[in-house]
């Protein structure tokens, strides 16, 4: 097999510092969803370097607009943005074929949820996900309307900054990975206690997409760049899984 | 100076929050827009194996059930064989077999359930198999990073105490909170695994 990605041996060891931890009694939820035991450490198998496969054909042809996804007469309201990217693995490498969904609010702060009661109205044209797969190049692109800020009970008063919700399923079951992306220059951003659940600020920060200029659209959208990083893998497949028991 | 390792950092993670579904369970937040959805039947008419349905609860520090978690499973065939390139043991894939499925629990009774195969054992790590077993990863909000697990099963007694992962938790007494409960429902065969986050029998979550 002369896929790079699939001559995949262990992956790296997650960076445990890169993320929050399970426990972060800022963000109030996480107290009693958290486990108390430390997470075991085990080596990876085949069950953790191998991961679901996906096919263009399972998705259709406007998924990754949420602009027309759900557009039933006429457009969604609100600011017209393209988000793009790269997915990469911590070699650097790209990850093609990864898939990628993503869901937000609309441009009033509005979920399209049952579970969602906030008084802002929900867009009859607008759903507010969107999934794809990667190219050959690990590049993705959506288009969309950027998400309003939404109130939500943590402390009183508290406000979510306007963001995407991502998740990324790479080559291997190892490299599972929500996240969210929020839009710089947001005032809102600062005092997030989710965005601050990361402990490390110049890692929260990598979140935060930036405008992209030169890919807006003249008189149609303008656009914000998200890379995203995968957990890598070493190159060598591991020893002797195909042997037998010993 | 010394050269650099150019390695990349991996992206943080963030919670799922409780509006998960709009992106991963569209018809489950209340709305239908794709027209294929990827969800927990991983089993169609013609995939080989032993039909099983997996059910059960996450629940938080206080007993209560998570009604807006959201898990996937990972699994091999019923040969063992995971259906990826990677997997090069000299074992047949199964067309009509992914092996991957996505649940969100109920949002009233906070229940999730599978239906799919029992999965064979796969070889591990220094080829030593490892009993069958399931691979779990838990999202909802509150969860700030997935959570790894892995189900065994209850019927599998003597591959379970051969397994290398179970046998790599040092507290024996833990090692049970991954073995699902096999019971006959009429026709169907059910295995009841619930997930918990605190106390005596907290589930064992795993850094892979
Ligand atoms: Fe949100």
């Amino acid at each position: 097999m002369n896929d790079h990605r699939f001559r995949v041996g262990e992956f790296y060891q997650r960076d445990r510092l890169v993320h929050p931890p399970a426990y972060t009694p800022g963000y109030k939820t996480s107290i009693l969803r958290s486990p108390k035991n430390a997470l075991i450490a085990i080596e990876n198998s085949l069950s953790e370097i191998t991961g679901p496969v996906f096919d263009p054909s399972e998705l259709g042809p406007l998924d990754n607009d949420l602009i027309l996804n759900y557009a039933k007469d006429g457009l969604p309201i609100g600011e017209r943005i393209l988000v793009h990217g790269y997915v990469r693995d911590e070699n650097g490498r790209p990850v093609p074929n990864a898939l990628v969904e993503i869901w937000q609010a609309n441009a009033g702060g509005r979920y399209r949820h049952k579970n969602d009661r906030y008084i802002a109205p929900l867009d009859p044209n607008f759903g507010g996900c969107g999934r794809t797969l990667t190219d050959k190049d690990g590049y993705y692109v959506f288009r969309t309307i950027k998400p309003g800020p939404y109130p939500w009970r943590n402390h009183n008063n508290e406000w979510r900054p306007s963001h995407i919700h991502y998740s990324i399923s790479g080559y291997g079951w190892a490299q599972r990975l929500i996240t969210q992306m929020y839009f710089e220059g947001d005032p809102l951003i600062p005092m997030c206690p989710i965005l601050r659940t990361i402990p490390d600020e110049a890692q929260a920060r990598r979140l935060i997409a930036v405008q992209d200029r030169n890919a807006f659209a003249a008189f149609d959208y303008r656009a914000y760049r998200f890379d995203i990083v995968l957990r890598g893998s070493r190159a060598t497949p591991f020893e002797n899984y195909v042997q037998g028991e010993k | 100076m010394t050269q650099r390792l150019d390695y990349l950092q991996e992206t943080p993670s963030q919670t799922a929050g409780p509006y998960v579904h709009i992106g991963l369970a569209p018809r489950q937040a209340g709305f239908d827009i794709y027209e294929r959805n990827f969800d927990n039947v991983l089993v169609g008419p013609n995939t080989k194996g032993e039909r099983i349905r997996i059910e059960g609860r996450v629940l938080d520090g206080s007993g209560t059930p998570l009604r807006d978690v959201l898990l996937e499973i990972w699994q091999a065939n019923a040969a063992g064989k995971y259906n990826h390139p990677a997997d090069l043991q000299d074992k047949p894939i199964d067309p009509h077999f992914r092996g991957w499925g996505r649940a969100a629990s109920d949002f009233e009774t906070g229940l999730y359930w599978f239906e799919t195969i029992k999965p064979g054992p796969v070889i591990g790590r220094h080829g030593r198999v490892m009993a069958p077993h399931i691979n779990f990863w838990i999202v909802a909000r509150g969860i700030n990073i997935g959570l790894n697990t892995r189900m065994y099963f209850s019927d599998e007694e003597e591959a379970n105490a051969k397994d290398p992962v179970l046998n790599s938790i040092e507290w024996e007494v833990r090692r049970k909170t991954l073995i699902a409960q096999r019971e006959q429902r009429g026709n169907q065969v059910v295995y009841r695994f619930d997930i918990r986050f605190h106390g005596d029998d907290e589930t064992v979550f795993f850094e892979i």
